[in-house]
């Protein structure tokens, strides 16, 4: 085994770890910025070191171009699209989470933290509670 | 190209890997609360997606491979912005 056939594995697995952080993030954290913000870092980091493993072991090739056009791309659009989401999100009005206050700003009877996954009431149709729901949010923080 | 088997083992297993990821994301499509929880997730699959296409590119020395994933993350990537879009101006598309 070459190092550069050394070095392409260790990248490969590194980035399959990346992976699995980007998708521990999306599945666990409780709000939707949160998981914007994880599939947008961490993803991003395990396409490119998978992508860059991928290239070493293609060789010199027109594949190798191919590859890194491919992991330039993905570099520049996964932010991006993460980004577009959560400002077309933010615009419908969907309160951030915040600590202390259960699961979302506006559901108060919500459960503690952890382990509550049905309670976000503002979905992106009925969206015009915006001001309530950050009243909601200060009085809450207010309050510890 | 000359591949050792423990490399093409190596790709192929992280291969499986990833989708195993995305079958683990289509929980976040399922349970999201809201439509973007959906997008980001369905975003997140077609990343994965565009992985395993790379690797097995790599691993089966087939490069047309990726040219596939270079169209797939381009119309991955087109989703994400048109239903961001559409969710800003018209009030969703889901």
């Amino acid at each position: 085994m070459t190092p550069v056939e050394l070095v392409a594995i260790l990248l490969v697995v590194a980035g399959t770890f990346f992976g699995l952080v980007a998708v521990v993030g999306i599945v666990r954290l409780p709000d939707l910025y949160t998981r914007a913000h994880a599939t947008s870092k961490s993803d991003t980091l395990g396409i490119i070191l998978t992508l860059g493993g991928v290239a070493l072991v293609l060789g010199a090739d027109v594949s190798v171009a191919k590859t890194v056009i491919l992991g330039i791309f993905l570099f520049v659009t996964n932010p991006t699209a993460a980004h577009a989401i959560t400002r077309a999100a933010y615009d419908q009005d969907i309160t951030p989470w915040m600590r202390g206050d259960g699961r979302h700003a506006i559901d108060e009877s919500a459960g503690p933290v952890a382990g509550n996954d049905t309670g976000q009431p503002t979905t992106g149709n009925d969206a015009p509670q915006s001001p309530a729901g950050n009243d909601a949010a200060q009085s809450a923080e207010g309050d510890q | 190209m000359a591949v050792s088997g423990i490399i093409d083992t190596v790709l192929l297993a992280a291969a499986g890997a990833f989708v195993l990821f995305a079958i683990v994301l289509v929980y976040r499509i399922v349970a999201g609360p809201t439509m973007q929880d959906r997008v980001i997730a369905v975003n997140g699959i077609g990343t994965n997606a565009v992985v395993v296409l790379a690797l097995l590119a790599a691993a089966l020395d087939q490069p047309g491979f990726l040219d596939v994933a270079l169209v797939y993350g381009m119309l991955n990537f087109l989703m994400s912005i048109a239903i961001s879009k559409f969710t800003v101006e018209r009030g969703g598309v889901i």
